[in-house]
Parts: C-alpha cells; sequence; structure tokens
C-alpha cells in the first residue's frame, strides 16, 4: 500500500500578513496564500496593531479557503495543522491561533506551534536541504540575531542585537528620506545607485562579541539629514542610501563571517525580511568568493523572505517529528524567544 | 437543529448547547482569564457533556459585539471559522440583545451596558413586546453616559439596567431616573450563552461567512486620525492577496 502523504495545513498571523499553506513532507509547497495588509497601514507609516488585528479576522477563513482548494486537499488528507504562536503582535497572532485550534479541533487533528523565527530559518528547507551544525543569521524587523542549529529543531541564540533591529532602522531611515513604510526594498534600490561617502559609524565592529547594535547608524543618520536641511544643503538621496546600507552590510557581515569561521559552520542560512536585500546577497556571496571559504550561504526564495505560512508548515514538519503538540489552551506568546547559549554573555 | 452559541465579548465567557428550543448544556465563569485558553477547551467540554460532536452542530451561534475587542475577535474567529470549516450555518446576536434578553416578564425598557472607558459605554434600548418578543427601541452604539441619561429621560418609562459594568454608573442613573430606574440582579447581569442560542435559532444564517467580522462599533484611534485628513474613497485594496 501506498504510504499517505505528510499534509501539514500552516497558519502564519503574527503581524501584517494573513498566510495559510498547505506543505507535503516539509519540502514541497502546494499553496501557500499570502494577504498582505501594506497599503493599509501604508496609511499610518507602520503596523497599527489594532488595524492588523481586524484585517486578519476579515482573511484567515478566506485564505485558509484558498490554500485548501489551490492544494486540491480535503481535511480528510491532513496529517496536522500548524500555527506560528509567536513572537509578535499578540492581537494579530490570536486570529492565527484561533483559526487553527478550531480547525484541528473540528476535524480531529494535532496542532503543531511553531515559533515564528523558527519558521523564517526553515523557509530556507525550500532551497535544498539544511546541513547541521548551522548558523543563521536572522534579520527582520523586529530581530537580528545569529542563531546556532546543533541539530534539526534546536535554536541558541549566540548573538543579538543591543538596540534596534536591522529592519526597524531601515524603516526609520526610510521615513527621514520620505519613503512609504516599509523602506526595505526602496532603500536597497536607492543604494545600487549611489556611493558610499558619508562613512557613517559600523557599531561594536571590532569588538569582541556576537552582537549587533544599529541605534547609533540611525542617529549618524538622522543628524546628517538634519543638519544638511539646516544650512539648506541638499544631499544625494542615492549617496545617502548606500551610505546606511554599506553601514548595516558591513557589520553584519563582518560578524557573521567571523562567527561561522570560529564555529567550523559549512551552512549559514540568511532569514526574515532583511534576507530580500539584494545588497546583503551579493556581498555575502562576494565575500565567500573572495576568501575562498567552504561555507554554504542560503537565502529563501523573495516569496518566503517575509512572513507566510510555508515556512510554519516547514518548521512544524521537525516539530512533528519530534511530536511537541499543543493542547486547545494553547495561547499566543507575543515575546517567545530562542534560549540563548549558555556561553552567551550580554 | 443543534445549536452551540458562545460569548467571549467581555470577561466573562458563556458557552450553550441547545437541541431546537431544549437547553442541553452551558457553561458560564467570570473569571479573569484569557479567552484565548478557555474557549475551546470550555466548548470541547460542553460538547462531550451534550454527547455531541463539533461537526453535529448545525448552527454556531456568536456575540457579535459591542464588547472588548480582543473578546471578540476569538469568538468571532472561533464561530466562522468552525462554520465555515465545516458547512454550517453561522449567526450573529448583539451581545447588548442577549444580555437584555435575561429579563422575562416585563414591558420595562432594557439597557444593557458595557463600560467604554472615559465616561463612554457601549449600550443599546430594548422591550419586549406584547407577545415576550425582545425587540430593538434604541440600536446599540457607543455614546458618553450623559447622552445616554438624556435620551432615555425622553423616554420616560421605567428602566432596567443590566451588566456587570452598571454598578460604575448606578449613581448617576438613580440621581437621573428615582423609582424609574431598576437594577438586575446578578444573575442577570451574566451574559447566558443559552439565551444568545435561543436568540440566534430565530435569525436568518449568514449569507457570506468570510465577510462575517464582529461588530465593534467604533473606528480605531489610527483610523480617525487619519481620515481628518485624509478620504477613505477610492483607494486601493487595503488587504489583497500577493
Amino acid at each position: 500500500m501506498e504510504s499517505k502523504r505528510e499534509l501539514i495545513l500552516a497558519f502564519e498571523s503574527s503581524c501584517d500578513e494573513t498566510s495559510v499553506a498547505v506543505i507535503e513532507d516539509g519540502t514541497k509547497i502546494l499553496s501557500n496564500i499570502i494577504a498582505t495588509q501594506i497599503n493599509s497601514h501604508k496609511r499610518f507609516g507602520g503596523v497599527v496593531p489594532e488595524v492588523a488585528s481586524r484585517h486578519h479576522v476579515e482573511y484567515v477563513t478566506r485564505c485558509t479557503e484558498d490554500a485548501m482548494k489551490a492544494a486540491n486537499v480535503t481535511y480528510d488528507d491532513l496529517t496536522a495543522v500548524a500555527v506560528t504562536y509567536g513572537p509578535g503582535l499578540v492581537g494579530s497572532l490570536l486570529i492565527g491561533v484561533t483559526a487553527a485550534k478550531t480547525i484541528a479541533y473540528a476535524h480531529h487533528l494535532p496542532l503543531i506551534p511553531v515559533n515564528h523565527m523558527a519558521g523564517h530559518i526553515y523557509a530556507a528547507r525550500y532551497v535544498k536541504p539544511l546541513e547541521y551544525p548551522l548558523l543563521a543569521l536572522l534579520v527582520s524587523g523586529g530581530h537580528t540575531e545569529l542563531v546556532y542549529m546543533k541539530a534539526a529543531g534546536e535554536f541558541e541564540i549566540i548573538g543579538d542585537t543591543r538596540d534596534d533591529a536591522a529592519g526597524e532602522a531601515y524603516d526609520k531611515i526610510g521615513r527621514v528620506l520620505g519613503i512609504p513604510y516599509p523602506a526595505g526594498k526602496e532603500v536597497d534600490r536607492l543604494a545600487h545607485l549611489g556611493h558610499d561617502t558619508f562613512n557613517f559609524p559600523r557599531a561594536m565592529i571590532h569588538e569582541d562579541n556576537d552582537d549587533f547594535s544599529f541605534s547609533g547608524l540611525k542617529s549618524a543618520f538622522i543628524n546628517t539629514v538634519h543638519h544638511a536641511d539646516q544650512i539648506g544643503e541638499k544631499l544625494s538621496r542615492e549617496d545617502l542610501a548606500a551610505s546606511f546600507q554599506a553601514a548595516v552590510i558591513d557589520v553584519l557581515v563582518t560578524k557573521t563571517i567571523r562567527v561561522a569561521k570560529r564555529l567550523g559552520i559549512k551552512q549559514l542560512v540568511v532569514a526574515g525580511g532583511v534576507a530580500a536585500n539584494q545588497g546583503l546577497r551579493e556581498r555575502l556571496a562576494q565575500v565567500v568568493k573572495d576568501e575562498h571559504l567552504d561555507l554554504d550561504v542560503v537565502f529563501p526564495p523573495l516569496r518566503l523572505c517575509g512572513d507566510n505560512g510555508a515556512m510554519v508548515g516547514a518548521a512544524a514538519h521537525i516539530e512533528l517529528q519530534k511530536k511537541h503538540f499543543a493542547g486547545l489552551d494553547l495561547n499566543a506568546d507575543p515575546s517567545l524567544e530562542f534560549a540563548y547559549a549558555a556561553t552567551y554573555q550580554p | 437543529m443543534n445549536i452551540l452559541a458562545m460569548d467571549t465579548s467581555n470577561r466573562a465567557l458563556s458557552v450553550a448547547v441547545l437541541s431546537d428550543d431544549r437547553i442541553l448544556a452551558e457553561k458560564t465563569t467570570d473569571v479573569n482569564k484569557n479567552h484565548s485558553t478557555t474557549l475551546l477547551p470550555a466548548i470541547d467540554q460542553i460538547l462531550k457533556d451534550s454527547h455531541l460532536t463539533s461537526d453535529q452542530i448545525d448552527r454556531f451561534v456568536v456575540a457579535q459585539g459591542p464588547g472588548s475587542y480582543t473578546g471578540l475577535r476569538i469568538g468571532v474567529t472561533t464561530a466562522k471559522t468552525f462554520a465555515f470549516t465545516l458547512h454550517k450555518e453561522l449567526v450573529g446576536v448583539s451581545s447588548l440583545a442577549s444580555l437584555a434578553g435575561n429579563i422575562r416578564h416585563t414591558n420595562a425598557l432594557l439597557v444593557p451596558l458595557f463600560d467604554a472607558r472615559r465616561d463612554n459605554v457601549f449600550t443599546g434600548v430594548y422591550q419586549r413586546d406584547d407577545h415576550g418578543q425582545l425587540t430593538n427601541v434604541v440600536s446599540d452604539k457607543h455614546v458618553p453616559v450623559a447622552a445616554l441619561i438624556a435620551q432615555l429621560k425622553m423616554l420616560n418609562e421605567d428602566i432596567i439596567f443590566i451588566g456587570t459594568d452598571v454598578a460604575h454608573f448606578a449613581e448617576r442613573f438613580r440621581a437621573a431616573f428615582g423609582q424609574q430606574a431598576h437594577f438586575a440582579d446578578d444573575e442577570a447581569n451574566l451574559p447566558h450563552a443559552s439565551e444568545l442560542g435561543l436568540l440566534g435559532a430565530q435569525k436568518e444564517a449568514v449569507k457570506d461567512i468570510h465577510a462575517f467580522i464582529p461588530h465593534y462599533l467604533r473606528r480605531t484611534q489610527a483610523e480617525n486620525d487619519w481620515l481628518k485628513t485624509h478620504s477613505d474613497k477610492g483607494h486601493q485594496p487595503y488587504v489583497e492577496e500577493v
């Protein structure tokens, strides 16, 4: 008899995307419906949590229906239901958690709780199998972390930002340049048209730890622009963007490569919204080539760098093997974090 | 027809199972707990007590608002997901109507209310007609307490105030209405999903389950501020599948 396919229905609603996916064996995306609220939050210059929660209620069953139809599966075919339960905005998380629990209960399916950040890392599984020990650079609007994975489904933070996340810094300097939220893509585009002429600070780049800091860079950027405004000088937006991006990438790449070498890592996964940044992708590839490093750098496909259900399904595949299930009392955990490594010293 | 009714619109949680007009099971709690952790376990328990499974429910009834935004979303998302995934009927009932329904055998004005902070309330005015049917006299809305008092003065009838939040305003109601002001007892101040289910049994089922959302009765602060300087017309869809 043919063995049954493992099919996971996966929910993601931690911020401003409602997404539902159907994933086969943790490696094959049968459907990955993503409803984005960007046009709504653009009005306010950033995500408004109450507005985000309201949109999720409008879209969660619609996305589920579309995901099931696109995958051409029935509830009887499913193996499990998975959902992001943190970190994120609590009101947003609750919609995915509530819908996922209800579907799991109604169809007598096991429920798999997934850490959103694990999802971002496992988005790379759609490129190739992951090899452990593995290092992940997680860069998004809320996180900038170096995560060490000894084995599948095991995560330890070995480096973290002391203040702003890298993606947050992009949004804040984007606002100064008059770029609508979210600013990352446009700053990246402008950076490719300019040159690093402002020499912004590379915070902590030579310090003997694996942490990051971006608030000093953000302040230096804002001060430079304000000072020019006051004396009536017009600065090149392209050069400003290029200088900012060069500073961010210098720090991210230098520290990440240093850790990879020290730990003898063979595979580096770059994940999270900022993993879509072309400048970061190009620089990492260049460094690996120039230094002849035996390091396989894996970036998830662009569509899977932002929040999506497919990444949740890939992470859930590992949790399913470990039989990590949740009960009907599963709650959202907005401040869920990986544990810090025993050796980590802030 | 088997009905599962749920109300998570405020601090209290109430769930009930009905078979036609017969109440099979009801569970109501009024402890400060997260409805996210308690709703489905409570539903599971009363379904088991009723010897039913969720796919034997024909109609899901939910308190649609007003109330706590997060609470409403948990109830509405649970009910609409059940109805959608099991291909069953969905009905929304006013959380205020459900409270008003707790009071029977009177033709006084029934005024359920929830404290909406800053001296505002979510409220509506209800009354039983000659056949005992609950009717809506003033539709549910978000109003300053003073405006509610002014409106009720014009109606000039006996009033029964209902809800656990009424205590915050009881002195003002007594001062304004004297002998005409009456107050529901503790039992009637709590929502009862059995009453919600009975009201929901009489309504037509929702046509578009996907579009079913809570009746918040208030726009968000961010949207109100934005609308002062912008138009809501002719925009790109706020949410779109990509």
